[in-house]
């Protein structure tokens, strides 16, 4: 059972509810792993406290052009859809920056005059926590423009998304970053605020959870402040309200100081487990 | 020579654009027949990549020098290699712009003036 947690708008408490439902599993599930696919800042770690014992480097192949073997024909730069590649008066230039490492410049080149090189992106590193947990984030380099590898990496490292439960804790927004991190969930998990962005990036969120096909449930965080749409807006296109979690400034608090929202409010347990118990209806009915 | 000025409009007589690779219009004049000509940027919109796409768009329209308000690095790196000349101003309609360039008044850049844009 693969969970993600997503949420549209930033700082609405992916990692808080991602973080509190993993320990609150660990406790009866013998696997479980955790991903934090937040690849430009990952922070599940502050709480979840792993031991990092594993670190692999995230590397994309990037074209290097032979300039005695290339005649200038272009066909590597008509057939890059991201436009790294530039011909002008029959010398080649070539933007890693905008490479997806895609290949095809490399397959077209009738003259064999590119070779492709590695080029680290970023890393990922993986431990067991306190608990037990199976954890592992990426770690884009700074500068970095393109997430996407290494979430790909992340996702496919080792045994981790085999798991009897796996967490995934994805980046905020609905851009490609997020699409690579919920794909092949079972559920996805929206964490929200009650206020007009709030609302507004849910809306985002939501519309992608459809795009993919994976069924979705709303956590509204920092209930209390904001207006009522949110709710409103669930119940109209009939999305479940998995919990509600007012705001708290003690949370907060903890939160800030690096204190899991089960350090600080343990009766959110039982709340946790129920919630497993709703998903695993909800992922079941959607099979 | 012909040169382009990046704009918003693509008119001749309104104050010209400082972008480069995202601008709405490029204006062509050719400083020998006082030809004005009009196109829009085609890689106004581009995900990624515009200003290397621009130079692309305006090299082939036979442009030998540019006129914006400040250049990327993928976008001067691109100039340069197709021989494209880079000048910089800070405000001017086209027609006030080409007379500056044609008294040599212009600032050429010899490095990217801008800092790296994503989109």
């Amino acid at each position: 059972m693969i969970i993600a947690i997503a949420s549209g708008k930033g700082g609405t408490g992916k990692t808080t509810i991602a973080t509190a439902l993993a320990q609150t599993l660990s406790e009866r599930e013998e696997n479980i792993s955790f991903l934090d696919c937040d690849v430009e800042a990952p922070n599940a770690h502050i709480f979840l406290k792993p031991d990092f014992t594993e670190k692999k480097d995230v590397e994309m192949l990037i074209p290097e052009v032979d300039d005695d073997l290339c005649t200038g024909c272009g066909r590597c730069a008509e057939v890059c859809q991201f436009h790294a590649i530039v011909v002008l008066g029959g010398k080649t230039l070539v933007f890693p920056e905008m490479c997806h490492g895609c290949g095809s410049c490399t397959l077209v080149c009738p003259e064999d005059a590119i070779t492709e090189v590695p080029q680290v992106l970023g890393a990922l590193k993986g431990g067991l926590t306190p608990e037990g947990i199976n954890f592992a984030h990426g770690l884009l380099n700074v500068g970095e423009p393109m997430a996407v590898p290494v979430i790909t990496k992340l996702k496919n490292w080792d045994e981790r998304i085999s798991a009897e439960v796996v967490i995934v804790d994805s980046p905020p927004g609905a851009s490609c970053p997020v699409v690579e991190s919920l794909r092949g969930s079972d559920f996805i998990i929206l964490v929200t605020e009650p206020t007009p962005f709030g609302l507004h990036d849910l809306g985002q969120a939501y519309q992608l959870t459809k795009e993919i096909n994976v069924p979705a449930g709303v956590i509204i965080n920092r209930d209390g402040v904001g207006d009522k749409k949110v709710g409103a807006y669930c119940e109209e296109n009939d999305i479940p309200v998995l919990m509600r979690i007012p705001l708290e400034r003690e949370i907060g608090e903890a939160i800030a100081q690096g204190k899991s929202l089960l350090e600080v409010r343990p009766k959110y347990k039982k709340e946790f487990l129920n919630l497993y118990t709703e998903i695993q209806e909800l992922a079941g009915e959607a099979r | 020579m012909k040169i382009a000025i990046s704009s918003h409009d693509g008119k001749k007589d309104t104050e010209f654009s400082t972008r480069f690779g995202r601008c709405d219009f490029f204006v062509f004049v050719d400083s020998e027949t006082g030809v004005w000509e009009t196109k829009p940027n085609p890689a106004k919109s581009a995900s990624g990549g515009a200003g290397p796409q621009a130079v692309q768009f305006l090299a082939e329209n036979g442009v030998e020098a540019t006129i914006t308000g400040r250049y990327g690095p993928n976008a001067y790196t691109t100039l340069e290699a197709a021989g494209i000349r880079a000048f910089a101003a800070k405000e001017g309609t086209p027609e006030v712009l080409l007379e500056k360039f044609l008294a040599e008044e212009l600032e050429e850049v010899d490095s990217a003036t801008g800092k790296e844009m994503h989109h």
